[in-house]
């Protein structure tokens, strides 16, 4: 089974651009399963089951959603194999922007939107920038000058990647994408002993064990502070 | 690509000298150079690599083999040795039933406009997919793509420099919150043009000429009216757009000299593939290409008998032009 990990800023488009590429897919023999991690809620696994195609959801709930990601991958590749899936697509949010799902020796795709800003490459760090594929999306209503302006500020940040644009709601771009996806080799039947490209936030400080009261009394464990002068 | 070695020991402001784009690579991964010029390139990415905290980790051998990948890119992005496109060839596949095109090859040369008809699904974006991924008979189509006559190079399909076709459409807007000169500006950097100056002074007044009415260089483009924005849109991709190939879709009537337009696309030697349904900017082109079902059904030639109702045409939108500026500036009708 091949495994691609899709991630990018919430509402840049990964959910569609993840559909059309399926279903430029299907017109091949490939089963494509999709599991959608998630922070508190979402309904995008309704979207994958009415197009038919095999969904998993993970809620996050209290945890860091990107700790829960990789604590859960292995068990999700595990639920691949056993549905017998060609390829098995992992969709995550890069919810606060510090991290990336990306694991050495997976392809990894990082799917970012024309309106977001030209700041939005630069800030999204690992994501993009250790992400083999860049996909961008919603082109279809930005001028042409700021397509090559984002498309230029997603290449400084991250040259060895191969960008493609993307139109979520045509199609446009997924046919070729999924080409991509088919012609990776890499076959995958565990993940256990594999690497993250990027490591996960630290943390476990009172917070992370459910304090809600602020000041300084009530932080204990691996706190930070901001540098004021 | 420079070699590694090579750039992990220049010093830094040799570097500079010699790439001078390479600070929007430091500037875009927050390595600062500030101060440290006299710094060899690999000694800097020591560096950065010991100031990072250990929880947002600096990988310095990566950043150095990007930043080899990005010199590479922006040296294969200006070099004027660029092969120019001059004619692009489609051959003919199947359309969504495997039904062979009605064409047997069409080659469109720089300089000269085709239209696309058809209604909406009919296979627009297919056609446009299959042009810019430059299709080898490996598409849903099987259509394939010639440039200059040959197989082309597979850099069109990979690298994220050399995309070969620009769009412009009726719903695209400007975003940002920049004025129009700002803006170009923004633009012209990212192209690396040398006469940044001059150029976004020429893109200005094209506009301005397109446009039913003018706008100034200090103009938020985010408040341009439709036929401004789109003026300026089409001005900036016919001078600052290195895509050989430019789509226009749809573009509607108001606010802006279609045919004024078409030209500055053609003398900047762009190959114009225009999908409209509107028939005096169907009508200026020599030949249309007819879609249906997925596939080119039919190329065929604009008739004299067209010709001549394109002149009528034209004089009746001659006349609403003139109609609507009589409206704007607030007279009666003549």
């Amino acid at each position: 089974m091949k495994l691609v990990t899709f991630c990018g800023p919430p509402s840049s488009g990964k959910t569609a651009v993840i559909l059309k590429t399926i279903e430029a897919l299907a017109s091949g023999t490939n089963a494509v399963g999709v599991v959608k991690f998630d922070c508190l809620s979402t309904e995008d696994d309704l979207l994958y089951e009415k197009a038919g195609i095999l969904v998993k959801k993970g809620l996050s709930g209290p945890l860091c959603p990107d700790h829960y990601f990789v604590s859960n991958v292995e068990e999700i590749v595990q639920w691949g194999l056993s549905k017998e899936l060609d390829i098995l697509v992992s969709e995550s949010a890069g919810l606060c922007n510090r991290c990336s799902p990306h694991i050495k020796d997976v392809l990894a795709i990082c799917v970012v939107d024309n309106l977001s800003g030209v700041a939005t490459p630069k800030k999204i760090g690992p994501m993009l920038k250790l992400a083999d594929i860049v996909v961008i999306t919603k082109g279809d209503i930005v001028s042409q000058a700021e397509r090559e302006v984002f498309a230029s500020r997603v290449s400084a940040v991250n040259p060895s990647a191969m960008v493609l644009h993307v139109n979520g709601l045509t199609g446009q771009g997924a046919w070729e994408l999924g080409t991509l996806l088919t012609q990776d080799s890499r076959q995958i039947d565990t993940l256990i002993g594999k690497k993250l490209r990027f490591s996960m936030p630290s943390a476990l400080c009172s917070y992370c064990l459910g304090e809600t009261r602020i000041g300084e009394t009530y932080q204990m464990g691996n706190v930070r502070k901001i540098k004021i002068d | 690509m420079p070699a590694l070695e090579a750039i992990r020991n220049r010093i830094l402001s040799e570097l500079l000298e010699e790439y001078p784009f390479a600070v929007a690579f430091f500037q875009s991964n927050d390595i600062e150079i500030s101060q440290r010029e006299g710094m060899s390139v690999g000694d800097l990415m020591a560096r950065v690599q010991e100031e990072a905290d250990e929880d947002d980790p600096f990988d310095a051998a990566l950043n150095l083999r990007q930043l080899c990948e990005y010199i590479d890119q922006m040296l294969a992005f200006l070099s004027d040795d660029q092969e120019k496109v001059r004619s692009l060839t489609i051959r003919p596949g199947t359309d969504k039933d495997g039904k062979p095109e009605g064409f047997d090859e069409i080659t469109i040369q720089a300089g000269e406009t085709v239209c696309i008809v058809g209604p909406t699904g009919s296979g627009k974006s297919r056609l446009l997919g299959d042009i810019e991924w430059v299709a080898q008979a490996d598409t849903p189509t099987g259509r394939t793509i010639l440039l200059n006559g040959d197989t082309p190079d597979p850099k069109w399909r990979f690298s994220p420099t050399h995309k070969l076709v620009a769009q412009l459409s009726q719903n695209m807007n400007f975003v940002m919150d920049l004025s129009a000169e700002e803006f170009i500006d923004l633009h012209a950097e990212s192209r690396m043009v040398s006469n940044a100056d001059k150029v976004v002074g020429k893109i200005l007044d094209q506009a301005n000429e397109l446009a039913g009415e003018s706008f100034s260089p200090k103009t938020p483009i985010t408040s341009l009216s439709g036929g401004q924005s789109r003026a300026l849109m089409i001005a900036d991709t016919a001078i600052l757009s290195r895509s050989p190939i430019v789509l226009i879709d749809e573009i509607e009537n108001a606010g802006i000299d279609r045919r004024k337009a078409l030209e500055l696309l053609l003398a900047e030697d762009k190959i114009v593939l225009m999908a409209t349904h509107d028939p005096v900017l169907a009508l200026m082109g020599a030949r249309r290409m007819i879609i249906s079902n997925g596939g080119i059904s039919q190329v065929i030639e604009t008739t004299d008998h067209e010709r001549q109702v394109l002149g009528e045409l034209t004089v009746i939108d001659e006349r609403l032009q003139m109609l609507r500026n009589q409206l704007r500036y607030g007279r009666r009708l003549a």
